[in-house]
């Protein structure tokens, strides 16, 4: 992480070979409860990409005057501030989704990625550079929960975007009322992890044990 | 309500937090740490005793605050703030206080303090608490449920992944993959108890799973997860 990365490896970094989901399992807690729905996801990943670009940026603006001993503190105040605009835009121009999101808009704040890419890249990187990467390791997190959010609607209501989907909302097909509830999300992204870690060993397998 | 009614009621809300409503199995909060430091019992009880103390009072605190703070001067956009910075001032201070009183104690649970301020479970319970417009009591048995409940899916978990040690678990799947399949199973065992708490969830608890996916079924377009505000 000493040297300065490219733009290009930032983007295929924070997408796919270092996919914070994947490769750490990290910060699923505010966002795997709302991947029963497609939509639902959408506005959290949207939420998510904001703050992680944006709170890079500031954090890595202010990184040569933050003092080292406060700087979790500064930090957690930098994201918190990000997430009460878009908690509040969200209250104000779409309540209904602000209301069925919950208390998990709020707890983006404690989302350990937006606090890793804080601490990891934008303490030590330029402004922009890290406003790259907290946007595609949000976008690379996005991308996951999507993946989760897709399968769990499809089988557990038989419809995408609250779209019916022709065969699997047939009155033929059983709906899989276990994909909507929290087991389904914990099933759906095990094998998820499981199939990016086998996809991945195999790669490396391949490319002699580099990436 | 008398006083037996009402201490009846609080238990419910305490049980609802620990089984039904399960903040890590149902609620999906303070699933960081519950991957990475469910290897061992005995750390996990630490985690997990450490978690139900400070849970227990910032919920308190928090009350405290959106109550004579928040409501009175029309902050409450300001929520998310004003309970971080109590939970990690709290953190803090504990720390302290037990670091210069208790040395034993900070060797135990010491190293568990600074993990809790980004334990998304913590402030997650403050805000169910706003949410749910619980009162003072019914808060500190929410806290105090919500951070049993936890400990005690952490703890389960440590002994499941002890015994697990030496079983055959294909590559890819190993490490957070085989946890949150036995999460998954841990969920589904806790749904099990939804029944068992019928006779005040009509004003305390959301809908039972039932009723929930027939309001799926009929709604597609949209599921309220999360009880409506107010």
């Amino acid at each position: 992480m000493a040297q300065q990365k490219s733009a290009g490896q930032i983007v295929k970094d924070g997408l796919w070979l270092d996919n914070p989901v994947f490769t750490q399992v990290l910060g699923i807690c505010s966002a795997l409860a709302v991947t029963n729905l497609v939509l639902n996801t959408m506005v959290m990943s949207a939420a998510l990409v904001f703050t992680t670009a944006l709170s890079g940026f500031t954090v890595s603006l202010l990184r040569n005057i933050t003092p080292r001993r406060v700087r979790m503190m500064v930090q957690t105040l930098i994201i918190a501030f990000y997430v009460i605009l878009f908690d509040r835009v969200l209250a104000a121009y779409w309540p209904d989704m602000s209301r069925s999101l919950g208390p998990y808009v709020g707890l983006i704040i404690t989302n350990c990625i937006i606090m890793g890419r804080a601490e990891a890249f934008a303490g030590s990187n330029p402004p922009f550079k890290s406003m790259l990467d907290g946007f595609f390791s949000g976008l690379g997190y996005s991308f996951v929960l999507l993946a989760v959010s897709v399968v769990r609607e499809l089988l557990g209501m038989g419809s995408i975007l609250g779209i019916p989907v022709p065969f699997l909302s047939s009155p033929g097909f059983d709906r899989w009322i276990i994909m909507v509830m929290p087991p389904g999300a914990f099933f759906t992204l095990a094998v998820m992890v499981w199939m990016f870690r086998s996809i991945k060993k195999r790669g490396e397998q391949k490319a002699g044990g580099g990436k | 309500m008398s006083f037996g009614a009402e201490l009846l009621h609080l238990v419910t809300v305490l049980f609802a937090a620990v089984f039904t409503e399960n903040i890590l199995l149902a609620r999906f909060l303070g699933m960081c740490s519950f991957l990475s430091v469910s290897r061992q019992i005995k750390t996990a009880v630490g985690l997990g005793l450490a978690v139900v103390f400070v849970m227990t009072f910032t919920v308190a605190l928090d009350w405290v605050a959106f109550r004579y703070i928040l409501l009175p001067f029309n902050l409450y956009y300001l929520r998310f703030l004003v309970f971080i910075v109590i939970i990690a001032a709290f953190v803090q201070f504990v720390e302290m206080v037990v670091e210069r009183y208790s040395p034993v104690l900070y060797q135990n649970l010491g190293i568990f303090l600074p993990l809790i301020t980004v334990n998304c479970a913590i402030l997650g319970a403050s805000l169910f608490m706003v949410i749910r417009d619980y009162s003072f009591a019914e808060g500190i048995a929410f806290g105090l449920g919500s951070g049993l409940g936890w400990m005690l899916a952490i703890v389960a978990m440590a002994g499941i992944r002890e015994k697990l040690a030496n079983a055959k678990i294909p590559e890819g799947l190993q490490g957070p993959g085989i946890t949150l399949i036995i999460a998954g199973f841990m969920a589904l065992a806790f749904i099990g108890f939804t029944g068992v708490l019928s006779s005040e969830r009509k004003q305390t608890e959301p809908k039972p799973v039932t009723q929930e996916i027939r309001q799926v079924d009929q709604d597609t377009t949209r599921i309220v997860v999360e009880e409506p505000v107010e």
